[in-house]
């Protein structure tokens, strides 16, 4: 057994409250690449925000005893210096400045003021070459694709002389091709002595590379695999990722009646709207009958938002093709007063970017996507929209001191009524709920289950997107998953299981 | 206490405004008050009225300013003085024109800032060029003077005192402002009724009541100052319609609420259905517009178009959104808070030049005013959220 480089001793972090991580413990041996795995939202880039000081040293409770000495990390600086180096998630580099400005930004080469830009370039062109990079660093990163910004990013990593390296979904972003060398290049390292931890969603890579796999759920540490004694399949990753009972946080649904075909798409495709020849959805096809919750499952960046915004009067990207058919009829919704018209709504994935006006009171935010209904020749008659906010208060159950008060004010949960009580006011057909149920606690995602019920038993079609795979296999009458912009399967609801989605979440959709 | 607080809060500025008028009025032993000066308030700061009403629609969309608009205000008042003057064109004709190009101008920067995204500082510092230098051209360098007799008596005059009273007294002033606030009393009066009929919630009565008592002492005291000297200007006419133009519709209309809407979120805004660049549209071509009412106050005010007029009058008008309340960030500010600001603004001026101060201490004192403001602003508004 080798030495114990990092040493993670019963994190726990609150936020606000919430309990993101709860005595979450992790070992790391020096030498070794060590995978975490979990769902969205279960802590995993909490903890490495914890481990680099971005959380510093009392918010949290627990200790970090790395190469044999409790760390209190006040900043990234001071991790750094002990050479942990994280990269994360979304490239952090400077499209305008070259790679090797980039690979010592904060770290630059020289005395004092003055940079030495000759030892900057030729160090940073060394360490391009060892992660087999061949271009001259006084490159422009914007020049360089996202794999080979990927790459420098890690040189850049080295350049802080890393002792151990966290990748937050390196290869989230990348192609088939590119993932390979990196996975590649991180074995090449680990034959060097470097020690990783990797954060991924991508089991099959996982298995491929990781020695050791620490399993989080729901901010706890529910298990650890070791590949010397464990299987570490991807069946065996997903039983751990997802291995919660559902029991009844689910309201039943009174009356079920499922109709005729509401709205269809059939093949759908939509290009990126800054790098056009980027296919963020690819020949979708789906449909919702009247009365039906169907669901749509995916990772965040599988394409699940992409699809319905882009149906939503192409609130989203370029170059989309496919038809439309609402009620049977070929449809095309070019803006997204075309889709209200049409009966659509889409209550957005973030309330807070996208969705609310927070430096307003609730009832500006209720009336604004229908205020026609509470106008007269566009003069507002302020008294009936008061009304309209405060029956919608009443019957969503809305907890403010009045329909006065800021949305910015509320909690999460309450905000997230708002916004459905913005869209429903808006009186549709077919509703689009991005992800209604991210960030509340039980008790409103409760409601909020019982409001979508509510719909559905009126004979709304209603379009659910989750990343929670309870929440989708208890409220869904239809699921249908996606992957890398493409739908990799659908089951009815009662075929589906937490394992068989799962499988199909994680099935890359190239082999179909 | 909790609700002294509030009132405090939303009415801070009136309260500043008060305490600065009784200041100066002290520092002056008097003279701030006098019929003249009073007058003199409104004349002065015409243009900063009309010009922060539209302002106000800019800073609303994000705090998006307008930089263009003191040359715009030139240009305008160029076109129309060397028509009026040199050309001897009928003055409404001329004013015609001057709305036009005030309007044209709105919907050339309004097309680069809203359907090109060209961002509004740059676009508008282009235009504070650019139109400053074609005033210029129109004028030829020099100052025509003076403008038609008939122009003057539009907005340079005062309204004719029909009832006849005294030498020294206006007694048509003194009966507007008698009318005016009868009529505000029964438009509150009706409204209270509407909302009890319908069974809304209504505002605590001895507020309301209180509210009226001092906007109507206010109302009362003013008219009766302006009566002791000439009567109504002609101006305060065309500024009072601007302004309760604008007021309602910022407030009561659904234009108006998709200003504050794009301001407070612009992607939210969007994915109800609003058109958004139709409003950023909207704003500029409005504020160019709101420049040209302000050039032919401005014309009538000078008796002359000169290639410098103009000058930083943008500077007032955003000085004074800010100082009323409005956010920086966009989506916050009313019409009557731009008011009292530009209000405070004035009396700040007008103060500082009756104590003597010098012009370049008057700049000083009006920054550190500005970034005061602000600051509280920014200030509270941390401390609520916390």
């Amino acid at each position: 057994m080798n030495r114990i480089l990092l040493e993670m001793k019963n994190i726990t972090k609150t936020f606000s409250g919430v309990k993101a991580l709860d005595n979450v413990n992790l070992k790391v041996e020096e030498g070794e690449i060590h995978a975490l795995v979990g769902e969205n939202g279960a802590g995993k880039t909490t903890l490495m925000n914890v481990l680099s000081g971005i959380h510093p040293c009392g918010t949290y409770e627990g200790d970090i005893i790395f190469a044999g000495e409790i760390c209190k990390f006040m900043n990234i600086k001071n991790s750094e210096e002990k050479g942990i180096v994280i990269i994360h998630q979304e490239l952090a580099l400077i499209p305008y400045m070259t790679i090797g400005e980039n690979m010592f930004l904060g770290n630059e080469r020289g005395k004092k003021a003055s940079i030495n830009w000759n030892e900057t370039y030729g160090k940073a062109d060394a360490l391009l070459r060892t992660v087999g990079l061949k271009e001259s660093s006084r490159t422009l990163v914007k020049d360089i694709g996202v794999g080979k910004q990927q790459l420098v990013e890690i040189a850049k990593a080295l350049a802080k002389k890393a002792r151990l390296l966290i990748l937050d979904e390196p290869t989230a972003s990348l192609n088939e091709s590119d993932s390979k060398a990196l996975l590649e290049l991180l074995l090449e390292f680990k034959k060097n002595g470097m020690t990783s931890i990797m954060i991924s969603h991508k089991l099959s890579e996982i298995s491929y590379v990781a020695d050791k796999i620490t399993v989080i759920r729901d901010g706890s540490t529910i298990e650890n695999l070791d590949k010397r004694t464990d299987d570490i399949s991807e069946v065996r990753i997903i039983k751990g990722m997802v291995g919660r009972e559902l029991s009844d946080c689910f309201p039943k649904r009174e009356n079920k009646n499922i109709g005729d075909i509401k709205m269809e798409v059939s093949g759908w495709t939509v290009y990126h709207p800054l790098y056009t020849d980027r296919k963020v959805v690819d020949k979708v096809s789906m449909n919702v009958r009247r009365g039906e919750v169907v669901g749509i499952s995916g990772l965040m960046g599988s394409g699940r938002t992409e699809l319905v915004m882009s149906i939503f009067g192409k609130s989203y990207g370029t170059n989309i093709s496919g038809n439309l058919k609402i009620n049977g009829e070929i449809v095309r919704l070019n803006s997204v007063k075309d889709a209200i018209r049409k009966k659509l709504a889409y209550v957005t994935e973030d309330r807070k970017e996208n969705g609310l006006i927070l430096s307003n009171p609730i009832k500006i935010n209720t009336t604004l996507a229908n205020l026609q209904a509470v106008s007269k020749h566009s003069v507002i008659d302020k008294d009936k929209e008061y009304k309209v906010a405060d029956q919608y208060r009443i019957k969503l159950n809305i907890k403010c001191t009045s329909v006065e008060q800021n949305a910015g004010n509320l909690s999460g949960g309450n905000q997230q009524k708002v916004l459905l009580s913005k869209w429903m006011f808006a009186d549709p057909d077919i509703l689009i709920l991005d992800d209604p149920t991210r960030g509340i606690d039980v008790g409103a995602k409760y409601e909020i289950y019982c409001i979508i019920n509510n719909l559905a038993a009126e004979g709304k079609s209603v379009i659910m997107i989750s990343s929670e795979l309870p929440e989708v296999l208890g409220m869904c009458d239809r699921i249908y998953i996606m992957n890398e912009g493409k739908m990799t399967g659908e089951l009815s609801g009662k075929e589906a299981s937490q394992e068989l989605i799962m499988s199909y979440i994680l099935k890359s959709g190239e082999g179909e | 206490m909790e609700n002294t607080k509030l009132v405090m809060r939303k009415y801070t500025m009136v309260l500043v405004l008060l305490l600065v008028t009784l200041f100066f009025t002290w520092v002056t032993e008097g003279k701030m008050l006098l019929p003249q000066n009073v007058n003199n308030l409104i004349a002065q700061n015409a243009y900063v009225f009309i010009l922060a009403a539209g302002m106000l629609l800019c800073i609303l969309t994000g705090g998006n300013i307008d930089l263009s608009v003191g040359s715009v205000v030139c240009f305008v008042g160029a076109i129309g003085g060397t028509l009026m003057v040199k050309s001897g064109w009928d003055i409404f004709s001329c004013m015609g024109i001057m709305l036009l190009a005030g309007a044209v101008i709105g919907a050339w920067q309004g097309f680069w800032i809203a359907y090109v995204r060209i961002p509004p500082f740059i676009v508008t510092l282009a235009g504070m060029f650019v139109f400053r230098g074609l005033s210029n051209v129109v004028l030829q360098g020099m100052t025509v003077a003076p403008m038609p007799g008939r122009y003057l008596n539009l907005f340079n005059s005062y309204v004719p005192d029909v009832l006849g009273g005294g030498k020294n007294f206006n007694l048509t002033c003194m009966a507007v402002g008698i009318i005016g606030c009868l009529i505000y009393i029964l438009v509150i009066i009706k409204g209270c009724l509407n909302r009890s009929k319908n069974g809304y919630e209504m505002e605590r009565l001895t507020r309301v009541i209180g509210k009226e008592i001092i906007i109507c002492a206010v109302i009362l005291a003013f008219t009766f100052r302006l009566a002791q000297y000439k009567g109504i200007p002609t101006v305060l006419i065309w500024i009072g319609a601007i302004i309760a133009i604008y007021a309602y519709i910022t407030s009561k209309t659904t234009t108006g609420r998709y200003f504050y809407a794009v301001g407070g979120n612009e992607k939210a805004t969007k994915l109800s259905g609003i058109n958004t660049n139709k409003v950023y549209f909207i704003a500029y071509l409005n504020m160019a517009f709101l420049a040209a009412v302000a050039g032919m106050v401005i014309i009538a005010r000078l008796n002359s178009a000169n290639p410098t007029s103009g000058t930083n009058y943008e500077m007032d008008a955003i000085a004074s959104c800010f100082i009323g309340g409005a956010s920086a960030y966009g989506g916050i500010g009313t019409i009557p808070g731009v008011v009292i600001g530009a209000i405070l603004m004035g009396v700040i001026n007008l103060g500082m030049s009756i104590m003597g101060v010098d012009a370049n201490y008057q700049k000083v004192v009006k920054g550190l005013v500005l970034l005061a403001a602000v600051i509280f602003d920014v200030v509270s508004k941390r401390e609520r959220n916390k």
